[in-house]
This record gives C-alpha cells, structure tokens and sequence, in this order.
C-alpha cells in the first residue's frame, strides 16, 4: 500500500474515531469499545473495498456491508458521514429521537446501511442471502459482514456458516472483530468461541488472520480473500477494544458506556492530537 | 351425505407456488428439510434453480431470506408453523418485520390437527406471535381455494406476510372464484341473532353449526376471516351492532389469536358479548385428528354449545 493511501485512511480512521466519541457523548450511551476497535477496517472498507454510491446508496450493484455487530452503529456511521451518505451534522444526533441515526443500524432509515442488526447472530445470515442473490443475479458485488468475536457464541453465526459454506459463498466475506471482551468480561471467562480460526475452517470457510489496527495487514487479508474461489472467506482480526481512547483500551467497562463531559475533553483532545499527527505525517 | 372433496391447504401453497412461479422470476422459495411436508417441493420441482434448502436451520434460513429479500426477491420460507414462528421467532421480528422486507413466512402444520406428531409439533401460538409484530400481515386460510388465494395476495402485498396452512386434508368449502382480499373478512350467511366470526378450518365447522342452528330457530350471521391482521374492523364492528353478541372459533390458543383480536375491536366499537372457541390455553397431543379437533371443541357441535352460551349472555 503506497504511502498517500496509508496516510489517508490513516486521517480517516482518527475521524471516525472522534465520530464515534461525539456521537455516543451526546447520546449520553451507546458502544465506544467494540467500534473502536473496528475502526481501521471499516475506514479501510469505505476507502479501499466497498463499491458503493453515496449518491445512490440503492445502486443494485454495490458492494454490500452488514454490521452483524451492530451495536458497534457509531463506527459505520462514522464511515457513512465521512464518505457523504449524510451530513457530518448528523453525528451529534445519534440516537436522538428525531434522527435517522438509530442505537442500532436501520436500513430503513440511514442512507448507505445495507442491513437493520442488532440482534447478535443474526447479520451473518442475511450478508449469506444478499451473497446468494449475488449469484442468482449474476452479479459481481461483494458482500462483507463484520461480527463480535463475542457474536460468534451465537447459534445462528454457524448456521450461517454452514449455509454459505454449502452454497459455495465465495463472494462473501466475514470479519470477525477479535478484541477479546465482552459485556461480562473476556471471552474465556464468558464462553470461549476459541479457537476461531480452526472453527470457521471446519466450516468450510477460508480464513486470514490480520491485526485490525494495520491497514496493510487488513489489505492483505482483503486481498487475499477477495482472490479465493469457490468458498466463503472469513478475516480474524487481531483488535484492541477501545482502541486509540488511552482509558477506553482493553477496558470492559467501556462496551456499552458514553463518556462523561471530563472524559470527552480527554477523549476528544488525544483524538484530535492524533488526526493533526496523521495529517502533518 | 355426499362425499365431501378434502384437500389440505398446504396443497393449495405448493400449487399456487408453481402458478407464481412462472409468472414472477423474483420469486425464491425456501425449506428447512420439510420440503415434502410443507408442499415447497413442488416448487423445488419445477424451479431448481430458484429453491434453497437451509436444512434444520429456521433461523439462519429466516436471515438469508431477510438478505436475498434486501436484494429484490420475492421469499416464501417454510417449515412446520411451530419452527417457523416459535424458532425463529426473534429473527422473524428483528430481520424481516422490523425492516419490512418482502419475506413470506408460510408456515404448514398449524394447529392440533397435526395429529399424531403430538403437541411439540402442534403450534398454536404463531397467530399471536405473528400478529404482535407490527406491519406483519397475517393470513389463515380455511381450504384448498382460499389458500392458493392467500398466497398469490401475499405475493402481491408489499412486505412481510405470515400464511398459515394444515397438514390435514379438510374439506373444499370455496371455489377457484372466492373472493380474497387482505384485510377483509367475508359473510358466508346473513344472521341476526348471533355471529360466528371464523378462521381457517373452523370456517367449515361454522356452516355446519350454521344448519343445526337455524334448525333450531337461531338465525347466526357467519364470517370467514382468513385475515387475522390487519384484522376487519368494519365488519366486526357492523356484525356486533347488528347481532349483539359474537363468537369466535379458531383452531389456534384462544390466547391472542382471532379470538383476542375480534375482542379488542368489540371492546372499542360495540361491547357486546365475545365467546372464543379455540384451544383453551393447554397444549396438545397425540392422536388422530379429527378424534384430537372433537375432543378440544374444535367442531360444529362446540360452536352450537358457545353460540347458546352467547346467546344467555346477551339476554342478560
């Protein structure tokens, strides 16, 4: 990856990053950790990956993205604004009752959300069944999903996997955001999915493993995995949940909170120090 | 008597399936290993290429049908009405109806006249499940011509449709021109002392108490609702000003399903009487059919019985 490319998503990243702290700031909640962590391959996506239209975010052509982990909402919106499915305006009314943003992904409502998730598990199957409609069509979009290494304790997640597997689902491709930690704790401690890997193979899939926090890693994954045939390809992201928040990283407790206005200000200014450094790089 | 022709109405699924088919080529049907119960086998048949088996695996296939549906298709999914609506109930809730997409779930099986599979495979709760989901339509058949009828308005209705069909062959009460509009329930008899409000195969079991009260000097107004929701307000609400008291018979709980719904139109409308005759919030069980239909109060003579019961109550 050249090194204007690294440098912009590098600027992206660090602006979706501040999204995600204003926007879940003045919701008073929503997932700071989790979007964290997936910030590097969301950014990459939005840049580098995803053939999609903002000005025709429908175009039955594009490249399709299902947030299965959809609490983590703030990140793809981040992306969303960033890219112009909407005004940057509209981050500051996350979960507002007057805004199109919802706690959790609708596909009803925000301009560019290809899937309404929310409830775990569930994202995986419906990236399988836009994947399906791909081959039925004869089309050559792509479909990608990202889901909680916590997610994957779902039933429905190997279902999915059996399915696309079956049906030969080489035009789709599942993250799965491997921060470690869950709403009660670290997933060992909770109900180990480990080894994932392993897991997703025996299910007939392909799978690369990237750190999520590197954008030539997650390229070469990407590239990787957009480069098999014949099976569904899975990329395990090696993250840090909170990541780029000094408080917020590998810390639980920041899954499901927002910060208080003295924790903004902190947030806010490492943040914003670490898009000026991304920009003067 | 004459022999009566029975058909079950999932033959009437699987038949207007094919008759779709080949009209619509956004049309793509889904199983989960019941193809051959369900009658999505005769689609299978005839479209190969447009048939997807999940396996036992309603959830996942609930999901995929959200997804191909994401991307203009059509999607009937199947499965015996207790996996279809009580398995994958919360992805029924969250990934189809939540963001309206045109998925059919229809579901065979319902009810106790499942017969010998007993009460784990005899759902009668997916009325009410399915109708508390807000912008679901639901649709409950009472034969072979209705069914292929309901279908084809699903396939019709813009969003997500819940059709309900038997296993059990019942007898063909319409024809191939029964009117069928969703959303409008159908008077089979003109009454006025009484209203039977039915649904499914208990429509069959009303024109037969129909006969026998009208030997008895009742006059009952009989009603087909084959649309559970959006449930007919305006013809409940006419029927309990005209006849004064209602009763409601569906082979489904007496728990939130035609009975509960009529209730709630009568109880904003006209309060008048409403008598339910379903499953009296107890689970099923072995046996055939039509023993298991007579024994829970599913037929024509129970109806008789709740009619005269209604009809106390409204005398008072």
């Amino acid at each position: 990856m050249d090194s204007s490319l690294k440098k912009q998503l590098a600027v992206d990243a660090a602006k979706i990053r501040l999204a995600i702290i204003e926007g879940t700031f003045h919701a008073k909640s929503g997932h700071p950790g989790g979007s964290l962590s997936i910030t590097e391959t969301v950014a990459y996506l939005y840049r580098c990956a995803l053939k999609v239209d903002p000005k025709n975010p429908h175009w039955a052509d594009r490249d399709r993205l299902v947030l299965s982990k959809g609490h983590t909402a703030p990140a793809l919106y981040g992306a969303l604004s960033l890219h112009g499915f909407f005004p940057e305006s509209e981050i500051a009314r996350l979960r507002k009752p007057d805004s199109f943003l919802q706690g959790h992904p609708d596909m009803q409502k925000t301009p560019g959300v290809d899937m309404s998730t929310g409830s775990l598990g569930q994202g995986v199957s419906a990236a399988a069944g836009m994947a399906l409609a791909g081959k039925l069509d004869n089309k050559d979009y792509h479909v990608y999903a990202i889901l909680g290494d916590g997610e994957i304790e779902e039933g429905q997640v190997w279902e999915a996997a059996m399915f696309a597997s079956a049906k030969g689902l080489d035009n789709l491709t599942l993250f799965i955001d491997n921060n470690n930690l869950q709403i009660d704790g670290c997933l060992e401690e909770v109900n180990s999915p480990y080894p994932i890997k392993e897991k997703f193979e025996a299910f007939g899939f392909t799978v690369f493993e990237a750190d999520g926090h590197d954008f030539d890693s997650i390229d070469q994954a990407v590239t990787a995995a957009r480069a098999v045939s014949g099976k569904p390809t899975a990329i395990v992201l090696k993250t840090v949940k909170g990541h780029g928040v000094s408080f917020m990283e590998n810390q639980v407790g920041w899954h499901g909170k927002a910060t208080n206005a003295e924790e903004y200000e902190v947030a806010m200014a490492e943040l914003k120090a670490a898009l000026k450094a991304c920009e003067e790089a | 008597m004459a022999d009566v022709l029975k058909k079950a109405t999932r033959e009437g699924y699987g038949d207007a399936l094919v008759e779709l088919g080949k009209e619509h080529d956004d049309i793509i049907v889904m199983d989960a290993d019941l193809a051959g119960a369900t009658r999505t086998g005769t689609f299978k048949k005839a479209f190969p290429d447009r048939f997807f088996n999940a396996g036992i695996a309603e959830a996942n296939m609930t999901g995929v049908a959200a997804g191909l549906a994401s991307c203009g298709k059509t999607v009937f999914i199947s499965s015996f009405a207790m996996f279809a609506t009580g398995r994958a109930y919360e992805q029924i809730r969250n990934s189809v109806g939540y963001p309206r997409l045109n998925v059919k779930v229809a579901a065979s099986h319902g009810g106790i006249s499942v017969g010998e599979d007993g009460a784990t495979h005899q759902c009668i709760e997916d009325l009410g499940l399915m109708r508390g989901i807000p912008g679901m339509a639901v649709l409950n058949p009472a034969d072979y011509y209705e069914a292929k009828k309901a279908v084809k308005a699903a396939y019709e209705w813009d969003g997500p449709v819940y059709l309900r069909f038997g296993r059990l062959a019942v007898p063909v009460v319409f024809d191939e021109d029964c009117p069928f509009e969703i959303g409008k329930g159908v008077e089979l008899k003109p009454g006025t002392d009484v209203t039977v409000i039915a649904t499914g195969l208990m429509v069959k079991e009303a024109l037969d108490a129909y006969e026998m009260l009208k030997a008895e000097g009742i006059s009952a107004r009989i009603i087909n609702m084959a649309t559970i929701k959006p449930i007919d307000r305006d013809i409940i609400e006419k029927a309990a000003r005209e006849t004064g008291v209602i009763v409601t018979a569906e082979e489904h709980s007496i728990l939130n399903g035609l009975g509960s719904a009529v209730a709630e139109v009568v109880a904003e409308t006209v309060p008048v009487p409403v008598v339910r005759v379903g499953v009296n919030d107890t689970f099923g069980k072995s046996g055939p059919a039509a023993d298991l239909l007579k024994e829970f109060g599913l037929s024509a003579e129970n109806i008789v019985k709740n009619v005269k019961l209604a009809l106390e109550k409204k005398a008072k």
